[in-house]
């Protein structure tokens, strides 16, 4: 628990710091972070905005008036006199832990103007509750990356056509006359951006866990993650992992010489040190072995009727949203490109359409009923349409890291249905990628658009189904922040 | 005329006195004759006020009567062990540790943190233990001044 406080008494001499010593001391004993404002006569410095914002309670420990109370207006406060502070320390920081779990909604990333998490859970402190708020915290920092990667790919297809991926790169050759490189140009850029989207959602749901000293160690464990293909699943045990890491080593008790530099050293480096080496290690190699594995597997199959096959890749493309399966279905669709043979393009076809699913049908689930979603989720599913439509099925990742166990699975149903209708139509594709953009090279353009919109609603039927499992009724929005207070 | 925190004439190991005017008084008049309060009598009326807000006494024996007055030149302690103890007002019983604090009503805050520093060692077990044991004046002055060295 990170905590600040005031201590304050009316000569200013004495209790004041003999107080923020024992709280101080309190602190330590039980592992906590606090930073002491000494309003006394000696001077003091002043919590900083930043200080404040992070922190998950302010304790005043006061028998005068607290100067500039009012900074601490959205913060869970709980009020003691000097005398309690110097007499029983730590029931003060005890008492600030209850506060702080009363009001969840601070603890996370610290970022008051988003009311999140506004699910109407916030009563509870069960480890799910506190789950979803670490996901939606590293969720509502990857929403950017993902529109603004998405939409610049998706623009760099709408003028440069599917080959623009084929384009040399910007720095070797850029010819300001050419809408071509100007395409791409926004393709690479996009490129670009959607290479943060694992290591900026393991990074804040590290954050959101440990605070800041688990950010490191987080995006260190995102990149990892993405080194070894392991998707953005992968970047959510990474997250997860780093919070988890850097939560713990924090526990540990240092000499007061050390302490200074545990949260800007020490911490970043073991965390990163632990989290990157677990990724690398412990993951990297499996994964490399089971996409072996699952590529020659698919490559073995025989006797499939065309619409299990559709069905299998279709699902396959949407259980990651660009992640370790998704990538050795789409491969296995792209190689069979070049033989040119009809399956090959029917295979094709079904998995460009399933992936266009998840976004989709997300989009759609998220605009009819949006209060099954939180207000970050509702902002992604303007740009998840685009996305969708241009086969960039990373839009679903904001929604599926959100809530991974309803999500995923009501993905998978669609993008399923749409892989097997595709093959069963027997819908073409020549171009390995493009969404709406190649429809021109669609063979049976027309049920291929059914097949598609048939496993979006496939899909936005699930996912609200599986919204309304296993959730409390939901209530108003996030209670507003009362303060515990114990007037002197 | 030195303005350290403590001196030996600032220590009393054997602080005698049945209650805490007594004792506070015989303290003062440590600090008159140092030359760190001009006028007894101020200087008393001040730490009274003080007192009468909120007694000083805390758990574990220890007493910081304490203000700041015009009185005072220079921020000074002068430390007391009583063997018997006096009523400070803690819940727990008497203090035998006695630490009359006393600031100038004018001090700059580079001046006082001394006196924060002092106030943070009363918290903590070793600084009030090593008083407690403690058995020549000037030793205990010398063990004040490098504890509330910044």
């Amino acid at each position: 628990m990170r905590v600040v406080a005031v201590t304050a008494c009316p000569t200013g001499i004495a209790h004041t710091y003999m107080a923020a010593e024992a709280l101080e001391q309190a602190a330590k004993a039980t592992g906590d972070e606090i930073l002491v404002e000494t309003q006394g006569s000696a001077g003091s410095t002043a919590l900083s905005a930043s200080d404040v914002r992070d922190a998950d309670a302010v304790i005043l420990a006061a028998d005068v008036g607290v100067t500039d109370r009012e900074r601490f207006a959205s913060k869970p406060v709980v009020e003691g006199t000097v005398k309690q502070a110097i007499n029983d320390a730590a029931g003060l920081i005890e008492r600030a832990r209850d506060a702080a779990g009363r009001h969840p909604a601070s603890a996370g990333a610290g970022t008051p103007s988003e009311p999140e998490p506004e699910s109407g859970e916030v009563a509870g402190t069960g480890f799910g509750t506190r789950l979803r708020q670490w996901l939606m915290t590293g969720v509502s920092y990857v929403i950017p990356f993902v529109a603004a990667g998405g939409l610049l790919i998706a623009l760099s297809f709408a003028i440069g056509g599917y080959q623009i991926t084929e384009a040399p790169d910007v720095t070797e050759r850029f010819d300001p006359a050419s809408l071509t490189s100007w395409a791409a140009l926004a393709n690479q850029v996009g490129s670009a951006a959607f290479e943060f989207l694992v290591p900026v959602l393991a990074g804040f749901i590290a954050f959101a866990m440990a605070d800041r000293p688990a950010l490191a160690p987080g995006f260190v464990g995102g990149a990892a993650a993405v080194a070894v293909d392991a998707g953005f699943l992968g970047g959510l045990v990474a997250g997860l992992l780093a919070g988890a890491v850097v939560g713990g080593l924090r526990r540990i008790r240092v000499p007061r010489a050390v302490a200074g530099i545990m949260p800007v050293v020490v911490l970043p480096f073991l965390g990163s040190l632990i989290v990157g080496g677990l990724m690398f290690v412990l993951l990297g190699a499996p994964i490399a072995a089971a996409m072996t594995a699952l590529t020659g597997w698919l490559n073995g199959l025989t006797g499939v009727s065309a619409l299990l096959l559709g069905a299998l890749l279709g699902g396959m493309i949407a259980v990651d949203a660009g992640g370790p399966i998704n990538k050795v279905a789409y491969t296995f669709a792209v190689g069979g490109l070049t033989t040119g043979s009809d399956t090959a393009l029917q295979i094709m076809a079904a998995v460009m359409g399933a992936g266009m699913v998840p976004p989709l049908a997300l989009a759609l689930a998220a605009t009819v009923r949006g209060s099954s979603f939180s207000r970050a989720e509702r902002e992604s599913s303007r740009p998840a349409w685009l996305l969708g439509a241009s086969f960039i099925t990373e839009g679903a990742i904001p929604f599926a890291a959100a809530d991974p166990l309803r999500v995923i699975p009501s993905a998978v149903l669609g993008s399923a249905t749409t892989g097997a209708l595709s093959m069963a139509f027997g819908a073409t594709l020549r171009a390995p990628h493009g969404g709406v953009f190649v429809l021109p090279l669609v063979g049976d353009p027309l049920l291929y658009f059914l097949a598609i919109v048939a496993g979006v609603l496939v899909s936005a039927l699930a996912v609200l189904v599986a919204k309304r499992i296993g959730r409390a009724p939901r209530s108003a929005e996030s209670a507003p922040v009362e303060s515990s207070a114990v007037t002197v | 005329m030195t303005t350290e925190l403590i001196t030996s004439e600032l220590v009393d190991l054997d602080l005698v006195g049945p209650d805490r005017a007594s004792v506070v008084r015989s303290l003062a008049e440590r600090l008159v004759a140092e030359g760190r309060v001009t006028d007894i009598e101020r200087f008393l009326a001040d730490v009274d006020a003080r007192e009468q807000q909120m007694a000083t006494g805390m758990e574990g024996g220890i007493g910081i009567p304490h203000c700041r007055s015009e009185a005072v030149t220079a921020p000074t302690l002068a430390f007391g062990r009583s063997r018997p103890g006096v009523d400070f007002g803690a819940e727990d019983g008497p203090a035998h540790l006695v630490f009359l604090i006393a600031a100038p009503q004018h001090g700059d805050s580079d001046h006082l943190a001394v006196l924060a520093a002092l106030a943070r060692r009363l918290m903590r077990d070793e600084f009030t233990r090593t008083l407690l044991d403690a058995t020549d004046s000037s030793a205990v002055a010398e063990y004040v001044r490098e504890e509330v060295t910044p």
